[in-house]
């Protein structure tokens, strides 16, 4: 116990390797590039653990499977790439609604539509926000590395687990087709935390009453004799439909604000250089692994440049980007879209010159190509 | 053999007024009642219950768990409500 | 407050302080509603089943509001979702009975190929699929099951489509256990539902039902005593004849009956021993 080994994974490689130490019980999907690979690694390696891995008609069944075997009891992901994300949109308002602990991986690809199968993008950031319609909370972690796929996915577990929301863990095809070193760390080299159990008695528990300091609900699992009622519509505390204002706004608020109470076993980022940067990258992601080239060049020739990568997207360490922008004179987001995770930094960091750098390329960009994209301000 | 006695219970507050028990007894033990629920239907009576044999047709096609059908000593015609102020 | 007693036989099952339930006077979703406890109830009385290890899940309709009612296990998922969340629940913990109860827009409609694929698989659970021939929740819609002709709000001129036979699309997809009956006939479909509880694999029960607030509005038939009248007459109980020879005809006539009772393995013990024997 509490060893670790080392492994030369990708990272859905390393992901699936994470989901494991989490103590995954239950993984539903659909074939897509570039998730397939996680899928077929736990398929053939997650009933060793005494897990089943299942291949649905179609991404929606995959993530209402998930959700159908949380409630069961079982720790649950899916994964996927951008079409099976937005199939899967309608659902994870569902579990976002009923407080289900479910983990997702998404593989971004180049976009939009069927887009390019095999090419990099990060033509999610909002969307993984508000893929479902309606107001709800939901945590985004993104991995730079395979380490990073690794941890983040134990951490996603956590999250889900404790605060009983989605977590998505955004990944993209850069990072699944790099393989790298992974330490993989065990129990107690590594925190695993399980979901918090009822303390009343079936007579009086309410599956959707709320601790008082968390604002999470205890969660009762099915055949444990408690008769929970997981409900898609607007419910009161037991569940039961509540088409009423207080109700629904209690409800609502709840979702998002038991995020915001709990911050800090969610919010992460790095930092490469920012004490004293001039000119702030903001990146996350494979990009970010070129935009740190940037950073590192530029510094043995003496200019000072950083970079901030948020580790935890939705929500983001505002205190710590506001922070690595505080010497700033220009802050450079680069992203691999037309402009999207730029909105976020502007709105945190107000009083700086915020500047896009849109790579709408099919490759990660080299070091060169986003100095010449951002040459302007540089 | 003597003849089997049945109580049936109406449960005032959940009968919508659908008639179906009415249509469906054989032996004519129900009718519609001229007093309304809270929800403003007129719930079945069992004006009969004497004739009652026990077929329980009315309690397995009422679709609101509003009427049921125990044996007992001597039948009876009961109307409950299910909540009370 | 008010204070709600138990009353009925059924109330354990039920969460009374809900009732009187949703449903418009007469309609069909209750009698079926009731014919599924009852057969747990016996089954319970029986010793046969722990009521504990029901997990009642529905999709969106009228009839899927049915979770909200029943003190099981229950989900109330998006519009036909129902049977992949019945199977995550499964898979995640094979001691767990799901049945799947909701209307026929939501299984044959919207979740038409979860149903075809979970037939296929032979997943075990229990789908009863409430059979009222129209979109109610949303109005009066033309569903997959509306007989031709018909008018609907979205088929005005009378329904050119042609409508599932939902018998024949479970046999051939590969379920267990196939069968259609009618609310008029309460008693039949809860002896089914007994039978089919206990069985392992897919098992499909079609329940025709009666929505004199919709359907029987749009063919004329408005109270809820003719309209079953008339269901009563459409329905023809046949005993030991094939999927194939079914009728779904709102004319011709629906045949009722018990069409196909195989016992080929779950998909739960199909998984668990191609793991057990097999090399990954
Ligand atoms: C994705 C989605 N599309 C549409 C709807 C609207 N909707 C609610 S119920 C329903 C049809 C229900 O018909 P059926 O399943 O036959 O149930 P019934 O109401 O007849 O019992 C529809 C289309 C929805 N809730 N979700
Ligand atoms: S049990 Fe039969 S005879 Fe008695 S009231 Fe009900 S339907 Fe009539
Ligand atoms: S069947 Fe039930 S709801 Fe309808 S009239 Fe009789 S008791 Fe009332
Ligand atoms: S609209 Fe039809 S199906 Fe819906 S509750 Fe009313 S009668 Fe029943």
């Amino acid at each position: 116990m509490g060893e670790a080994s080392l492994g030369f994974l990708n990272a859905n490689q390393a992901a699936a390797e994470g989901a494991i130490t989490a103590g995954l019980k239950f993984f539903a999907g659909y074939p897509i590039t570039p998730a397939s690979d996680l899928f077929e690694y736990l398929a053939k390696k997650l009933p060793k653990y005494g897990g089943v891995v299942v291949q649905s008609e179609d991404e929606i069944a995959a993530i209402n499977a998930i959700i159908g075997a949380s409630w069961a009891g079982a720790k649950a992901m899916t994964a996927t790439s951008g079409p099976g994300f937005s199939l899967m949109a309608e659902s994870i308002g569902f579990a976002a609604m009923t407080e289900t602990p479910i983990v997702i991986i998404q593989n971004m690809r180049a976009g939009p539509s069927t887009g390019v199968a095999t090419a990099t993008g990060q033509g999610e950031v909002m969307q993984s926000r508000w893929v479902s319609h309606g107001h709800y909370g939901i945590v985004v972690l993104t991995p730079f590395s395979s380490q990073e796929a690794y941890d983040l996915t134990i951490k996603a577990f956590n999250i889900a687990e404790r605060l009983r929301v989605p977590v998505v863990v955004l990944m993209d095809y850069v990072l699944v087709h790099t393989r790298e070193r992974v330490v993989l760390k065990k129990p107690p080299e590594v925190e695993v935390l399980e979901r918090k159990k009822p303390t009343k008695p079936p007579g009086e528990y309410r599956p959707y009453e709320p601790d008082p300091e968390d604002l999470v609900p205890p969660m009762a699992n099915y055949g444990e004799g408690y008769a929970v009622l997981v409900e898609s519509m607007a419910h009161d505390e037991r569940g039961y439909y509540a088409p009423v204002d207080d109700v629904y706004e209690r409800l609502v608020k709840r979702l998002v604000d038991k995020i915001e109470v709990n911050r800090h076993m969610v919010v992460e980022s790095a930092t490469y250089h920012t004490d004293d940067a001039e000119v702030l990258f903001v990146a996350f992601g494979s990009v970010a692994r070129s935009v740190m080239s940037v950073v590192k060049e530029a510094r043995m020739e003496g200019k000072k440049y950083g970079l901030f990568r948020p580790i935890s997207l939705w929500p983001m360490d505002e205190k710590g980007l506001r922070k690595a922008a505080e010497n700033a004179e220009q802050v450079i987001v680069v992203e691999m879209n037309y402009g999207q995770l730029v909105r976020e930094v502007e709105r945190i960091v107000r009083d700086k010159p915020v500047h896009l750098v849109p790579l709408l390329k099919l490759d990660l960009p080299t070091p060169e190509e986003i100095v010449e994209a951002a040459r302007r301000w540089l | 053999m003597p003849a089997r006695r049945f109580i049936v219970t109406v449960v005032a507050d959940r009968c919508k007024e659908c008639g179906i028990c009415i249509a469906l007894c054989p032996k004519n033990v129900l009718e519609k009642g001229n007093k309304l629920n809270w929800k403003g239907f007129h719930y079945t009576v069992p004006a009969r219950p004497e004739q009652c044999i026990g077929c329980r047709l009315c309690e397995y096609n009422c679709p609101d768990f509003a009427i049921f059908v125990v044996e007992a000593e001597a039948a009876k015609g009961e109307t409950v409500w299910a909540r009370q102020a | 407050m008010a204070v709600i007693r138990n009353i009925h036989p059924l109330d354990r099952f039920l969460r009374p302080e809900r009732l009187p339930h949703m449903w418009c006077p007469g309609c069909g979703i209750g009698i079926a509603l009731s014919a599924f406890l009852r057969a747990v109830n016996e089954l319970e009385e029986e010793g046969r089943i722990d009521s504990r290890k029901i997990v009642f899940v529905t999709g969106i309709g009228c009839t899927a509001r049915a979770s909200g009612y029943v003190r099981f296990d229950a989900a109330h998922t998006p519009h036909g979702r129902a049977i992949p969340y019945a199977m995550g629940v499964k898979l995640a913990n094979p001691d767990l009975i799901p049945v799947v109860f909701s209307g026929d827009g939501d299984i044959v409609g919207i979740g038409g190929n979860h149903f075809i694929h979970a037939a296929r698989r032979n997943m075990d659970m229990l789908v009863i699929m409430v059979n009222n021939m129209i979109y109610a929740l949303t109005g009066g819609q033309v569903a997959p099951t509306t007989p031709e002709k018909i008018y609907t709000t979205t088929t005005p001129w009378g329904n050119p489509e042609r409508p599932f036979n939902a018998v024949t699309l479970a046999w051939i997809a590969g379920a267990n256990y196939v069968a259609r009956w009618s609310v008029t006939h309460p008693e039949l479909l809860k002896n089914s539902i007994k039978k089919a509880l206990l069985m392992e694999g897919f098992r499909f029960i079609e329940v025709l039902s009666i929505c004199p607030e919709v359907y029987g509005r749009h063919i004329g038939f408005r109270s809820p005593v003719e309209l079953y009248t008339h269901l009563r007459k459409v329905v023809k109980i046949r005993g030991k004849i094939r999927p194939l020879e079914t009728e779904y005809d709102w004319e011709r006539g629906i045949t009722l009956g018990e069409f196909v009772v195989r016992d080929e393995p779950g998909f739960v013990r199909r998984l668990m021993e191609v793991v057990k024997g097999g090399k990954a």
